[in-house]
């Protein structure tokens, strides 16, 4: 049986699998970490543990949650998804375009901010289509796609800077709602969406499933690239409405609006439990993640650490969280191969 | 050979039509023909056994009847209709449905939906889960089984014995795609199972007669006899007779597998003289690890040792355990009076430890590499100029393995996919060579796959290796290879070695001495 090593059974003479109990540790792991971690900084520093911190961090998480939840349904495919900065920053420019701006006489409100995320979807449907249908990797695909983004931002851009003037989006990252601003609630939404989608819709548990074993679903005679190109789709929408989101925070957009977020949503969303290889995680798990790495950073901050650190500790995260997520496979793996 | 045929026609009553029926399928591989014209018949409401030594041809067979590989010739027929299946999806039309040894459920999902998966029907409405729908469609389908599994746990929380019965569940929905009763073939369903749990698979096996036939293969004739109401025999990829269960005993059905012995000559055993057996090469003491206990093993220089055992029985370990590739949890291992260390390959290696295992395309080669980088591959100093590889006398050496070998290929740089199996088995076992230190080779089942042309090279080899003063451990691919090439038996059961049997070239024991200690 290829499926439990006979390595972790030591104690029997034949090996069996047993039943695994219901929560393990990484499921658990992350959301214990973040409350020991909250609560460290809350000993260590004054300023952490004011409530004006607490709106800092929930408005910084704010767009890194949206890119996450989009970024989760692919990881948990299994597959990759690097286009976070292209289309965030095709939805950036194209927003700012859209909605009343110093640069042109469009004013289509919240038609602005839909055109934009569905530009970014349409992005996305690009790297699903291509993964499907040339059989791209979706490192490559992905990858691509983002510089068609940046290449089309850089074209929407056209050397000047579009400010906008839009009242509704540039209220978004100032206007608060219960102590939090618009974009945290926005990315509240999200992620409640997000957990829908996963845990309600065939979409989501097929993304579940083909992380864990897609031969079976073919076995099982479904058609598995619709669902793939329909997850790309959807992550690009989140990026999109990131983007629109950067843009709502900057009061301007910029090309650069997604930079880094790549990098940032994956290190959430395996710091939250969500495994490169697929199969296991989702989107609450990536919600923990997200929130461990922003209070990690801030935290850091706030006890006088340099913020030139960041770039370097959040690196360091992400490789101690993967290491931590396949040492239980490690062994297994020099056995069966 | 004297095998009872039972023809048809002793069937007395008028027999309703079949709800499968076979008729003179063949398949060709590549060297080997796996099926050679094999007729089969299942009849309604039976559970019908299929059995056959490894190689016989029972696992293509049984992939042909669910659409996994394409027939060359050959017919078959689903309640008297001739049918045609391209894919598993199509075999569930026709209402056939497999348990496949490697188990076919999505560990990450819970056990109804994978209950339901690909024929969701009303349980998911325009793409949206309705899970109490879900939930009751799984909750009848374990009810029909009588399992009490809850529908909403995640699949791999659950025993193996659940999870089979997930499976069957599972299966169980092909009713509804062909609106007649299912044939289900459970392959070697057994072999994971713990012996209670065996005993429900039994009862649920019975169960399913009332709604379905059954085709239940394993390797375990007891329980073949056990559970079946007849038992048709493959060998050689042919159909070689059928037997009722009732009254039959399991050395009654063994002999229809494995026939006839041949003779001795294939196995170049003549004039072989015994090993010297007064040092030994390779000492195991009380090894034991995860699937094997306190296993003691002594192979002399010259000498090879067969170990046999049915599926379960943990001699597949124990040979990978000896070339540190599986974790053992104690036990003293001496090869040429020096301890062993089992912690990894490299010290077995570098010990003079040879391996070949029995995935030889995935563990034994790597395909698109040329033989000559296939064949140094662990011996890469083999012929070193201070730290530097020489590619001319690594040429050299490797032209001359070739060449002693009789390899048939066109280059040393020919990629060895490109090799037949038989001269890839000899680059593979060329490897271990080369470098001129082995002291023991390992091998599982050396010869799977290969046609006897090929067979009989790699035991010409092994009986050289022999005579070179080479031990040797052989798992075998079947009984009357171990008792071929063997000096020596070793039999295991449960992971212990239960008996040793001197196996003289002259005074051979038969496969049936065999069975008797191995079941």
């Amino acid at each position: 049986m290829t499926l439990t090593s006979p390595a972790e059974h030591v104690d029997t003479v034949v090996a069996r699998p047993q039943p695994r109990r219901g929560v393990s540790f990484r499921d658990a792991g992350p959301p214990i970490a973040l409350v020991v971690i909250f609560l460290a900084f809350s000993v260590l520093s004054d300023d952490f543990r004011t409530f004006t911190n607490v709106q800092n961090i929930m408005d910084t998480a704010a767009v890194l949650a949206v890119v996450t939840c989009g970024i989760t349904f692919v990881l948990m495919m299994g597959s990759i998804d690097l286009s976070a900065p292209g289309l965030m920053g095709a939805s950036a420019i194209a927003v700012a375009l859209l909605v009343a701006n110093n640069r042109n006489g469009n004013d289509l409100g919240l038609l602005g901010v839909l055109v934009a995320v569905a530009i970014a979807a349409a992005l996305g449907c690009l790297s699903g289509l291509a993964l499907v249908l040339l059989k791209v990797p979706s490192f490559m695909t992905t990858l691509g796609v983002s510089a068609v983004g940046l290449g089309l931002a850089t074209l929407m851009f056209n050397g000047v800077q579009p400010n906008i003037t839009d009242k509704m989006l540039a209220s978004w990252a100032v206007e608060r709602f219960l102590g939090f601003s618009y974009l945290t609630w926005i990315a509240v939404a999200c992620i409640l969406v997000g957990w829908l989608v996963q845990r309600y819709s065939r979409l989501g548990r097929y993304a579940y499933a083909i992380g864990g074993a897609e031969e079976v679903l073919s076995l099982s005679g479904i058609r598995v690239k619709p669902y793939k190109v329909a997850v790309f789709t959807m992550a690009g929408a989140f990026y999109g409405l990131a983007g629109v989101m950067v843009t709502s925070q900057l009061s301007a957009g910029l090309v650069q609006a997604g930079r880094g977020f790549d990098f940032q949503a994956i290190t959430a969303a395996v710091v939250g439990g969500t495994l490169l290889t697929g199969g296991r995680g989702g989107v609450l798990h990536s919600t923990v993640g997200v929130l461990l790495v922003t209070v990690v950073i801030n935290g850091l901050v706030q006890i006088g650490v340099s913020p030139y650190w960041q770039g370097g500790v959040q690196g360091l995260i992400v490789v101690v969280a993967v290491a931590a997520a396949v040492l239980p496979q490690r062994r297994r793996n020099q056995v069966v191969k | 050979m004297s095998i009872d045929v039972q023809p048809e026609q002793t069937v007395s009553e008028p027999a309703p039509v079949p709800a499968l029926e076979v008729r003179g399928l063949v398949k060709h591989y590549p060297g080997v023909k796996a099926l050679d014209g094999v007729d089969l018949v299942v009849r309604q409401h039976e559970v019908l056994g299929l059995a056959g030594e490894n190689g016989a041809g029972k696992s293509t067979l049984l992939k042909a009847l669910v659409g996994l590989v394409r027939p060359d010739t050959g017919e078959i027929y689903v309640r008297g209709e001739r049918v045609r299946m391209r894919s598993v999806v199509e075999a569930a039309e026709n209402g056939i449905g497999m348990v496949f040894q490697e188990q076919s459920l999505v560990p990450n999902l819970t056990a109804a939906e994978n209950i339901v998966l690909g024929s969701e029907g009303s349980a998911v409405r325009r793409g949206v889960y309705r899970w109490e729908t879900m939930r009751k469609m799984a909750q009848e389908q374990l009810d029909k089984i009588g399992s009490d599994i809850n529908p909403l746990a995640r699949t791999d929380t659950l025993s193996f014995a659940d999870r089979q019965m997930v499976e069957i569940a599972k299966l169980l929905r092909i009713e509804q795609r062909s609106q007649h009763p299912p044939v289900i073939i459970l392959d070697e369903p057994t072999s994971v199972l713990e012996s209670k749990e065996i005993e429900t698979l039994f009862a649920q096996v019975r169960r399913l007669r009332e709604f379905a036939s059954v085709v239940f293969v394993s390797h375990r004739l007891d329980e073949v006899l056990d559970v079946c109401d007849r038992v048709s025999v493959l060998r050689g990829g042919q159909s070689v007779g059928e037997l009722p269960t009732a009254g039959a005993v399991p050395a009654e059905l063994h002999r229809m597998m494995i026939g006839s012995t041949g003779s001795d000559d294939h196995y170049h055993g003549g004039g072989v003289q015994a090993a010297d057996r007064r040092e030994s090469l390779l000492s195991v003491r009380g090894m034991s690890g995860a699937t094997f206990r306190d296993v003691d093993l002594d192979v002399a220089p010259g000498e090879i040792v067969g170990i046999v055992g049915v599926h379960g029985s943990g001699r597949e370990d124990v040979c990978r355990a000896l070339f540190g590739a599986e974790p053992t949890t104690a036990g003293d291992v001496t090869l040429d009076g020096k301890k062993l260390d089992l912690s990894g390959t490299r010290a077995a290696c570098a010990a003079g430890i040879g391996y070949v295992p029995a995935e030889r395309k995935t563990e034994g080669m790597v395909g698109p590499m040329s033989v000559a980088d296939n064949m140094v591959l662990t011996k890469q100093g083999a012929r070193c100029t201070g730290p530097l590889v020489s590619p001319r006398k690594q040429a050299t050496l490797v032209d001359r393995w070739i060449d002693r070998l009789s390899i048939r290929t066109p280059h040393r740089g020919t990629a060895i996919q490109r090799l037949s199996g038989g001269n890839q088995q000899k680059v593979v076992l060329a490897r271990w060579l080369i470098a001129g230190d082995i002291k023991l080779l390992l091998l599982d089942h050396p010869t799977r796959g290969l046609d006897i042309g090929a067979r009989s090279e790699v035991y010409r080899l092994m009986r050289e290796l022999a005579g070179n003063g080479v031990a040797t451990v052989l798992l075998a691919d079947s009984l009357e290879e171990a008792i071929g090439m063997s000096d020596r038996i070793v039999v295991m059961s449960d992971g212990r070695v239960t008996k040793e049997i001197d196996c003289p070239s002259g005074a051979k024991p038969t496969p049936l001495d065999l069975v008797k200690e191995m079941v």
